[in-house]
């Protein structure tokens, strides 16, 4: 398709426009259902907390509701930005930009299956890492440039918290990078091919698997490690003094960053595109269960949207269920459980990778 | 010459000017946040730089540890403190004779010494460029753990020691603060806390 | 991919210190505050044993390893002995003093055993790399042991003056650094005296070699950057003062022979003149500035000043008997430095720091024994004869004299006639100055041997030098 369209425009355009305008049309592409993926997770959110709470939820825009983070969105955009007085009003509105620009840059390194990928980066992983480390400034500077003393602490509770959880992630990825023997994803799944499930590095890399979705949830602020909001606690932490499009923003951004860190758990752990059932066939009873075959028909983009949508399931799973953490306890977890655990399974790693072990190493 | 060269150089020339102009903001920010926050800029800026020229995994690197973690933390300490500036800008007057001579003796000894006369293309062809397959990683990683594998131990002491000294440092009671101690609270005495004394019943009057 | 493992068992040393320090980290955090002594009987006992494992290995063939990063001649094993040993006695010597202040922690053991391995890499550098990780290694080590009385607004402020002026020398020789790879194009020291003889007239060369003495002179204390030494050394406490000045002079002297006469000999046209710069200006503030001080750790301060002037002298000279003096000259001062701050803690006590030059008033009436001691280190170090600093200044000089530069010559030994004055007023002070304080003078059996054997050390060596001279020059002309 893509090259149709590029012959189509160099008919009339120079060649390096023509590049530019290609991957402006690609970003588009990802870019428009990522955001309709983050309205209509607002509105999953919705529904299955109030499930799980023996509620309904939203019902009365559209079908069950299913209008309603249209609705919002609208409401939203025409809601007055109110800028406080003493803010500093260049900072106060980059804020926003800042957070949300990173969430959707991360994208540009993910791989939908072997060939769709916007830019196939051989340090694609060091990539992600550096740039939703930049994400937490949107967080600070709106904290400071608001003049606002809960935005102040919902802001330096985020600066902290970010800064120990990047520190556990940064080191469950090096065990990931141990495992593949490589910082590009495609080489990062294709390394988990095999044995469907089984030979995904989620088995033997399962503390940090664990300690990878953990700390991603810290990093997006979410609960239970929510206390840069804390709305119980400093009324909604850094936002505080947002209104209108700029919250719009922030949510967005939130939202954006929680199913980035879905799809990444479900490129590094959960074996990406792969087919859980690739090269699982056996008999029971008598009966060829040969279910690589069967599924074989699924292409792997549809794996990989599951894999996600199980992994932000989870996401909203966590929130329902437990109690927001204390902010010592959130440090004591970061700094004495999870780096200490994710040091000495990388040895592990390394140990297991010099062993060869099978099915993953071999 | 090669147009997409040319562009790859205009690029890090836009860099290198506006991280320059973040550079002149650090220094003349009126506030302090906002010179953390301009140094943020001047590394964003210089990583790019470095992604001209090849050095991908030095520039990533460098967006991820200071701009991810050291400048986070920095603005994380300078948001706390309550700096005058007033205070700070007060000798600013008194020493810029001082300071200017300096600055403009260093630049013209920069410009006598790093500019293209010694480090030009003459002396320095231009490298070649890598294929497209050429993994900056892999080939850092292997020179690191090869022929430089003893400095980069000793690099690794250095922060080992940098850990102790700054727990050394900083985990420690002040002797100013008061706590209690639950064990003394526990073992308190009767006697410790009243006194009981014998008197006479007065009659009220 | 082809990778040969390098040759590890010339840096044997190293490693064994590497691992001792890490195993005494562990090791201290399950001990409590009673047993604490086990982390110094460790401490002591890796000292020790590192000596052991030094002499056992010992060679005078230099040895080149990790690639030309690493290397080990007799230089380098008589420094790194040298170094282990006066770490040894500042342990010893600042043990009571550290007890006494609430400082008496396992940090302090593991910092300084880190410091002894910056200045084994230091000694053992061959590379531009190296030589700046193991400054590195050592000076962040010795920042924090500044700071380690935190209790102390003088301790706090001795560290960040120290940190903030280290921090810049460290620029300004990483500059330097930089400067002289961009025009040799090696990081390897054998490797740029030789492209540097190319290129010997290039500014560029000139100018990182200006910037690289800089960083060198701020690191020694040589004047003008001197201004952070005096107060540092007043300011750190002395158990801490007395480990600054003594065994990091040792790497001090292997840095700028390693940079200067291994790395920039061919060139040495180029820094013998910044050099000569830098001595007569240390000798003369030193010895000068000495004399109007009140303080006397200060006042030893300013002593090292004008002993950095004279171990540069035999660098300036260039020559093999110039750098075996100079080399001899740092292991002599270290011992008389020893002794000299080991003195004063010997005077201080709980509650009560003897850094006044008054506390010393009628020594020799509250103990005629230390007063002696002291007599012989005050005497050493001014250069009287028959005593060891005597002979380091004539090995120096002589030095100096072989290479025609008389009149530098002339000019250290009038410096060093001046200084003498105020240790000898330290002498004249001690005996015929009535005694401010009668308290008995109170200290443990072991300081009190040892500091009796390092200043009869001082003496015995200083009647027969013969040894450690050839020791020092047979070392130098074989690597």
């Amino acid at each position: 398709m893509f090259d149709w369209l590029s012959s189509f425009f160099t008919t009339f355009l120079p060649e390096p426009l023509v590049a530019v305008i290609i991957i402006v049309i690609k970003i588009v592409i990802i870019m428009l259902p990522l955001m309709l993926c983050v309205a209509y997770l607002t509105l999953a959110e919705r529904k299955i907390i109030g499930a799980m709470q023996v509620r309904m939820g939203p019902t009365r825009v559209g079908w069950r509701g299913s209008l309603q983070p249209i609705a919002d969105a609208m409401k939203l955009m025409f809601k007055e930005i109110v800028i406080p007085a003493g803010a500093n009003k260049f900072l106060f509105i980059i804020a926003p930009i800042l957070s949300i620009a990173p969430a959707l840059a991360a994208w540009a390194v993910i791989p939908f299956d072997p060939e769709k990928v916007l830019a196939d980066v051989d340090a694609a992983l060091l990539y992600i890492l550096a740039i939703t480390s930049i994400g937490v400034y949107g967080v600070i500077i709106a904290g400071w440039a608001s003049n606002s003393k809960y935005a102040l602490l919902g802001a330096m509770r985020s600066a902290a918290q970010i800064v120990s959880y990047e520190i556990a992630m940064g080191f469950a990825l090096v065990g990931v990078l141990l495992a593949a023997g490589s910082m590009n994803f495609g080489d990062i799944v294709e390394a988990q091919a095999g044995m469907g499930f089984l030979s995904w590095f989620w088995l033997p890399l399962l503390p940090l698997f664990i300690i990878y979705f953990i700390s991603g949830v810290a990093e997006t602020n979410r609960a239970p490690f929510d206390v840069a909001e804390g709305e119980s606690e400093i009324v909604a932490g850094f936002h505080v003094e947002y209104s209108g499009m700029t919250f719009a923003v922030f949510f967005l951004a939130e939202y954006a960053n929680m199913i980035l860190i879905a799809a990444l758990a479900a490129l590094m752990f959960m074996g990406g595109w792969l087919s859980p059932f690739e090269g699982i066939n056996f008999n029971l009873l008598g009966i060829a269960f040969n279910l690589e075959l069967w599924f074989a028909w699924v292409p792997g983009m549809i794996w990989f949207f599951l894999k996600i949508a199980f992994f932000l399931f989870f996401f909203l799973w966590l929130r329902a269920t437990f109690p927001r953490y204390r902010y010592d306890q959130i440090m004591r977890l970061g700094w004495k459980v999870f780096i200490p655990v994710t040091i000495v399974w990388i040895l592990v790693v390394g140990i297991f990778v010099l062993a060869g072990l099978p099915p993953w190493w071999n | 010459m090669n147009p997409e060269i040319n562009i790859a150089q205009y690029i890090t020339y836009v860099f290198a000017a506006f991280s320059l102009a973040s550079a002149l903001m650090v220094i003349t920010a009126k506030n302090p946040v906002q010179a953390a926050l301009a140094l943020v800029l001047t590394f964003f800026l210089s990583a790019g730089i470095w992604l001209t020229l090849e050095a991908e995994f030095l520039a990533i690197t460098l967006v991820l540890v200071y701009v991810g973690a050291v400048m986070v933390l920095f603005l994380f300490v300078v948001m706390m403190l309550d700096i005058n500036m007033a205070q700070l800008r007060a000798g600013f007057i008194r020493y810029l004779p001082i300071g200017l001579l300096v600055a403009v003796l260093l630049a013209v000894l920069l410009i006598m010494v790093v500019g293209p006369a010694h480090f030009g293309l003459e002396q320095f062809a231009a490298p070649t460029r890598h294929a497209a397959d050429y993994s900056n990683v892999r080939e850092l990683g292997r020179v690191m753990y090869t022929v430089y594998v003893y400095p980069f131990e000793i690099a690794s002491v250095i922060l080992l020691v940098a850990i102790i000294a700054a727990i050394a440092l900083t985990l420690r009671r002040r002797p100013d603060t008061k706590r209690q101690d639950p064990t003394q609270q526990i073992a308190v005495k009767r006697a410790d806390r009243m006194r009981v004394v014998d008197m006479k019943a007065e009659a009220k009057k | 991919m082809s990778f040969e493992i390098p040759d590890v068992m010339p840096a044997l040393p190293e490693i064994f210190i590497l691992s001792m320090a890490c195993i005494i980290l562990v090791v201290d955090l399950f001990l409590s505050k009673t047993s604490r002594g086990a982390s110094y009987m460790l401490s002591q006992a890796t000292l020790i044993i590192a000596v052991l494992i030094t002499v056992a290995t010992f060679s005078e063939a230099s040895v080149l390893s990790f690639s030309d990063t690493f290397v080990r001649d007799g230089i380098a094993d008589v420094l790194k002995i040298a170094v282990y040993i006066a770490t040894f006695m500042v342990f010893l010597y600042a043990k009571d003093y550290l007890k006494d202040r609430g400082l008496f922690k396992g940090e302090f053991y593991t910092l300084g055993l880190f410091a002894v391995l910056g200045m084994m890499i230091l000694i053992s550098a061959h590379n531009f790399l190296t030589i700046y990780l193991g400054l590195e290694l050592l000076s962040l080590s010795l920042y924090a042991m500044v700071a380690l009385h935190r209790d102390s607004i003088q301790a706090s402020e001795a560290a960040m003056k120290y940190f903030v002026l280290g921090a810049i020398a460290s620029g300004m020789l990483l500059y330097g650094m930089s400067m002289i790879y961009g025009i040799t194009g090696s990081l390897d020291l054998a490797v740029i005296s030789a492209n540097a003889a190319n290129v010997s007239d290039n500014i560029v060369l000139i100018f990182g070699i200006v910037f690289l003495l800089i960083g060198v002179a701020f690191k020694l204390g040589a004047v003008p950057f001197h201004m952070w030494v005096p107060d540092v050394y007043q300011g750190a406490p002395t158990a801490v003062t007395i480990f600054i000045g003594s065994a990091p002079k040792l790497a001090a002297f292997a840095m700028l022979m390693r940079l200067l006469m291994d790395g920039l000999g061919s060139v040495s046209a180029q820094w013998q003149d910044i050099l000569i710069l830098l001595v007569l200006l240390s000798l003369a503030v030193g010895n000068i500035v000495a004399i109007a001080q009140v303080n006397i750790k200060r006042m030893l301060a300013y002593s090292t000043i004008s002993h950095i002037g004279f171990l540069m002298l035999g660098v300036v000279a260039g020559t093999e008997e110039g750098v075996s003096a100079s080399m001899f000259y740092a292991i002599t001062y270290t011992l008389m430095s020893l002794g000299g701050f080991a003195m004063i803690i010997l005077l201080s006590r709980k509650g009560f720091e003897a850094e006044k030059l008054a506390d010393f008033k009628g020594l020799n009436q509250r103990s005629p024994w230390y007063a002696f001691l002291m007599l012989i280190l005050m005497f050493s170090m001014a250069g009287v004869p028959p005593f060891l600093g005597f002979w380091a200044k004539l090995s120096v000089l002589s030095a100096v004299i072989s290479v025609d530069l008389v009149w530098l010559a002339v000019a250290s030994v009038i410096f060093s006639i001046i200084g003498a004055f105020y240790y000898l007023r330290v002498i004249k002070i001690m005996y015929f100055d009535k005694a401010e304080s009668s308290e008995p003078i109170h200290c443990s059996k072991d300081m009190s041997l040892l500091i009796s054997v390092n200043a009869f050390a001082v003496l015995l060596i200083g009647l027969f030098p013969g040894g450690l001279l050839s020791l020092c020059l047979n070392v130098v002309s074989a690597s």
